[in-house]
């Protein structure tokens, strides 16, 4: 178990203030300018040693993409940080935590890192609904302002580094990241064509580098505590520490940070009190948010959370929004509800996601009660499979893997419900 | 160079080409719907995935996917139909199975290529979606339900057009393609995106239900309601011109058409002139050709004989006149209706020399006394690409609606003796600067002073020429060609006194100078000419007679004939050769054949399709000073130029609803 020494987000349930003198004595924006002395080059060579992989979900390892970012602009275009804190993956709620209670950590986070990748500024993308967490995060960006600590000369560096504050308005679609730079721009959030990557061609066509709020936050202690000391939890590539967000069906469900890898049992058991009524009703986990396939009990309960382990057994990481479900849970109706999401937030730009989206839900409905013909099941499976991988981004992916996952693993649940439905219709057609 | 490896077949594909073109270079054909080489990549379509090493293992989008050295890409393997069939069936799940009464049927991408690409049947058996009707004006109409979503409308406003009309709202399923405030779309190149919509969800309001388009016999054409020379195909049948369609030429009209050029055929069978009239006792009555020869002897002109060309006439209409007057002894020749009298010693001085696809690459432009939006509505979208390219406009005259960023200069034409600091420091510092001189100017008086700038601002260069003329009258470039024109205009023709004055379609020129003459239309439609006309002898229109016709920048085309004119009339080259034997003069000529022998040896450059050549650009006269404002522009209603235009129904209603503000749907209430 994480020691407490060890946490990063020393005020994740907001036992203290969250504002800038209470930050300060938890050791926020302590002596930054030394850390922007280290040098472009430096940092990015330190957040390499850590072994930070993206915590938006992908698990791209930090370092290396902040590396893309040209070193100097030969054209006059200034590099953009765009922070993505557009957090509305069902069963994901970390990056409200952090900004609720600790958003000077991520300002900190998000002058270091810009420093790094040379960026003239930062942009914190945060999600429409986010209402409170919006006032309390621009309230910390004015309270940096008014000290100096970002703006001109920030910290006293010699560095100037602006930090926007810019609110979605609620399409999940916009936590992509071309799609949240279209819609930073004032566009119709849709994704764009990758090439051009946008570390060649962001932000108004600008280099840029989109990175989830705690890839950023985590920076300062990263460099603070060296990269070595982030390494030293987890298991080989999937190191450091994070925040898990457990929901459903655990005893106390919460956002707790801790080692990645850590066995789920042992995540459940100490932080969430176990599953409700024991460890034995327990159904299924969805382990990293609404868009990885789920995996079933007997599977999921000694594997270690991390990006490789999970992606072992078929699923991932994600966002590690842990969704926990009894067996009291209807699994075809809680997957059908999720198709409705990704139906609902599907873009319309590309043909499989736009029309897909919405067989498949439709389809999952039917399977919900029964109302198909077994072979329907294996059309469904091929439609997820005609929707993954055909479209611009990974929406179509994250609508077709939830269905893959109850396919692979509840298929006796769906046909047992085909049977049942059909028979009850052959009895009163008798 | 990149090397690219194609179904097994290796080959050199130019730089910057995209995988989709490399496929086409290696002749394999890759089914899209969203992607269209005049607009921007959308990849949306997801229709165009192949299979690309190295790469993920997954399908590539090829259209916009960049072909690089060492690629393998494979169009015919297991993976790529699959993903083909499954896009397919997604595209059709949601599109109505509408075929047998959608006008589309029969040119539709989606019908096509789901017959090649397709699976035999569908496994979806929901309900389909319906999405409300759309009005987008009164040449686009929209079945939206048919709707597949690729962009092409939305990408063409914004990018080609530059009108931001059309756009989509909603999202996933839901994502509904409408006009802004489900308004008209309001401009002049509105209907192009009726070719460009690869299904039925926007189809010609005008032309719906008519025709199918295997019943349509197509001829090669040219547009005549503007000088742009449009390439165009004429789709009939019977008697009828059903609909006029761009056809492919970078050179002119890359591959779009005016919203008149395309919908103005509808007046090809309204208003006609199809039998011979004569002015007796003050009203026009029927006759007998032999009647109209006998009455245009009887006044025995002798040498006192003028001609004036219309704006649509083609140059062997026009030869064939001049041969009659030459025969008779005249020179009365005029072409230019409305009184213009600019110097045409020296063509290339009244010339559109840039080319249209040279004017793209300009990188200033001052445009003096012309509302190209409404003169040339191509010509202004190659200028809106030079503009993107980073040109800056400059415009001398009254305000109109650039689509593209420019800054006004004023009215007063004086203007151009004494260029503001910064316009000049951009027409100094060009690469590629250019003027172009519209009618009003011409009309000013301002040619040599426009000849005098592009000197003063060396726009004749290596390899480039920036001095323009912009007409507007298909009929002007081979008229001036022909000799159609007087030292003074038509003032020179008033003051001869001609006994006959032949109007070969000339509808906008001022008869009552000529109340004394016998005025002899010859014509198709009954507009302002045929009111005032003593003698009408029912002509042909563009779409009913083989001819030439010369662009405004010199470009010599030829047009076919797709149907026969109505009734009595007839061809005018051979109403004219009828009228030497009444006048019983030798002309040379007895079929259309000899005609055009005789007008190339006259003419030589008429004989050779392509761009005539003007020698350069005449001696600049230094004293030349441009003086008075341009009021206003020659053309008050884009949609209503020309007589066809006026007796065409549609343009009647475009003028009306998009123009003038009336809403005609109101009125049908």
């Amino acid at each position: 178990m994480l020691q407490d020494k060890d946490r990063i987000f020393t005020n994740l349930y907001g036992f203290q203030d969250w504002g800038l003198k209470a930050a300060q004595q938890r050791g926020d924006w302590d002596n930054t300018k030394a850390l922007i002395a280290r040098g472009h080059d430096d940092i990015i060579e330190e957040m390499k040693t850590s072994g930070l992989r993206g915590r938006g979900g992908a698990g791209f390892p930090t370092g290396l993409k902040w590396s893309f970012m040209p070193k100097e602009s030969k054209d006059g275009r200034p590099s953009f940080l765009v922070i993505n804190a557009d957090e509305s993956e069902p069963g994901s709620c970390k990056d409200r935590e952090i900004i609720r209670h600790d958003p000077h950590k991520l300002i900190e986070g998000a002058l270091v890192a810009g420093y790094a990748m040379r960026a003239r500024a930062a942009y914190i993308y945060i999600r429409g609904e986010y209402i409170r967490e919006a006032e309390v995060l621009q309230e910390a960006v004015n309270q940096a302002y008014d000290q100096g600590l970002i703006g001109r000369n920030a910290c006293g560096s010699g560095y100037d580094f602006d930090v926007f504050v810019h609110r979605g308005a609620g399409a999940y679609i916009c936590g992509e990241e071309t799609a949240m730079i279209e819609s930073l721009e004032g566009k119709k959030g849709q994704p764009r064509l990758k090439p051009p990557f946008p570390a060649g061609a962001g932000l108004y066509g600008c280099p840029t580098t989109v990175n989830n709020v705690e890839s950023i936050a985590v920076v300062p202690t990263i460099l603070r505590r060296g990269g070595s000391w982030f390494a030293s939890f987890g298991r080989e590539n999937n190191h450091g520490t994070k925040l898990f967000q457990i929901s459903g069906h655990v005893e106390r469900p919460c956002v707790v940070e801790e080692a990645l890898s850590i066995p789920f049992g042992e995540l459940i058991e100490k932080h969430c009190g176990g599953i409700i009524g024991g460890k034995d009703n327990l159904l299924a986990v969805i382990p990293g948010g609404s868009s990885v396939p789920l995996v079933p009990a007997e599977q999921i309960w000694d594997a270690p959370m991390d990006f490789d382990g999970l992606k072992d057994l078929g699923s991932g990481l994600g966002t590690a929004g842990v969704i926990v479900m009894d067996k009291s849970t209807d699994i075809v109706r809680a997957i059908s509800r999720i198709s409705y999401f990704y139906k609902h937030e599907s873009c319309g730009q590309c043909t499989p996601c736009r029309e897909g989206t919405g067989w498949m839900w439709r389809m999952m409905e039917r399977l919900r009660v029964g109302d198909a013909a077994v072979e329907e099941i294996d059309m469904l499976h091929q439609v997820t499979k005609q929707v993954e991988g055909h479209t611009i981004c990974a929406l179509g992916d994250a609508a077709a893997w939830p269905i893959q996952g109850l396919i692979r693993h509840f298929r006796p649940e769906l046909e047992r419900r085909i049977e049942e439905h059909n028979a009850k219709f052959a009895e009163a057609a008798e | 160079m990149p090397k690219v490896t194609v179904d097994g077949e290796e080959l050199e594909v130019p730089e910057g080409a995209t995988v989709l073109q490399a496929c086409e270079l290696a002749g394999k054909e890759i089914p899209r719907f969203c992607y269209h080489e005049r607009l921007s990549i959308a990849g949306n379509c997801r229709m165009c995935l192949v299979e690309v090493k190295p790469g993920p293992p997954k399908p590539q989008a090829s259209c916009a996917l960049p072909a690089t050295d060492g690629q393998e890409i494979r169009t015919d393997s297991q993976m790529v139909k699959t993903a083909r069939e499954g896009v397919m069936e997604f595209l059709l799940i949601n599109h109505p199975l509408d075929c047998p009464i959608c006008d589309q049927g029969g040119e539709c991408d989606l019908q096509d290529q789901s017959m090649m690409y397709g699976r035999g049947a569908t496994r979806y058996d929901m309900n389909k979606r319906a999405v409300t009707e759309k009005y987008m004006g009164p040449l686009i109409k929209t079945i939206m339900t048919r709707c597949i979503h690729c962009t092409r409308c939305v990408r063409f406003s914004e990018e080609i057009a530059g009108v931001d009309e059309i756009g989509a709202l909603g999202r996933g399923e839901d994502m509904q393609i409408t006009t802004y405030l489900e308004q008209a779309a309001e401009h002049e190149l509105s209907a192009n995106v009726i070719d460009l919509c690869p299904v039925g969800a926007l189809t010609s309001r005008p032309y719906a239900f008519e025709a199918r388009p295997w019943e349509l016999k197509k001829t090669l054409s040219i547009d005549v309601s503007d000088a742009v020379g449009a390439n165009i195909r004429l789709d009939s049948r019977g008697r009828e011109v059903m609909r006029a369609l761009p056809r492919v030429n970078d050179e002119v009209n890359e591959e779009w058409l005016s919203d008149k050029g395309r919908y103005q055929v509808d007046g090809l069978s309204r208003r006609r002139l199809d039998k011979v009239f004569m002015r007796k006792r003050g009203k026009l009555q029927p006759a007998s050709w032999d009647e109209a020869f006998k009455a245009i002897a009887k006044v025995k002109p002798g040498k006192s004989i003028a001609a004036i060309a219309g704006d649509m006439v083609d140059c062997e209409t026009m030869f064939a006149a001049k041969a009659l007057l030459k025969a008779c002894g005249s020179k009365l020749l005029e072409g230019r209706q409305t009184g213009m009298d600019y110097d045409v010693s020296n063509l290339a001085a009244v010339n559109f020399n840039s080319t249209f696809a040279g004017i793209e690459t300009a990188d200033a432009i001052l445009i003096v006394g012309s509302h190209i939006r409404w003169e040339a509505p191509l010509v202004n979208v190659r200028v809106r690409k030079a503009v993107k390219r980073g040109a800056k406009v400059f415009v001398v005259g009254p305000h109109w609606d650039t689509t593209y960023p420019a800054e006004f200069l004023g009215e007063d034409l004086a203007v151009l003796d004494r260029l503001p600091g910064h316009v000049s420091d951009a027409l100094s510092d060009a690469e590629r600067p250019a003027i172009i001189m519209g009618g009003a100017a011409l009309a000013q008086g301002a040619q040599k002073a426009g000849v005098a700038l592009a000197d003063s601002f060396k726009m004749v260069r290596d390899g480039w020429n920036g001095f323009n003329v912009l007409h507007f009258s298909a009929a002007r470039m081979g008229g001036l060609m022909l000799g159609y024109a007087q030292k003074g205009g038509m003032a020179d023709i008033v003051k001869a006194k001609p006994k006959v004055v032949l109007s070969l379609g000339a509808d906008e020129m001022d008869f009552q100078p000529f109340a004394d003459s016998l005025k002899v239309y010859i014509g198709h439609h009954g507009d302002k000419g045929a009111h005032a006309a003593d003698i009408i002898l029912p002509g042909a229109s563009y779409a009913e007679k083989d001819g030439t016709y010369v662009n405004t920048e010199g470009r010599v085309q030829f047009a076919e004939k797709a149907v026969f004119a109505p009734g009595d009339a007839r061809e005018d080259w051979t109403i004219l050769r009828a009228l030497a034997d009444a006048l019983k003069v030798e002309v040379g000529f007895d079929s259309f054949a000899e005609l055009q022998g005789a007008m190339i040896r006259d003419v030589p450059a008429l004989g050779e399709e392509g761009l005539a050549d003007y020698g350069a650009l005449p001696k600049a006269d230094g004293a030349a000073k441009a003086k008075g404002t341009i009021a206003s522009y020659p053309i008050k209603d884009f949609y209503l130029t020309n007589t066809i235009a006026r007796a065409s129904a549609v343009m009647q209603r475009c003028s009306a609803e998009l123009l003038h503000g009336e809403d005609m749907l109101e009125a049908a209430e």
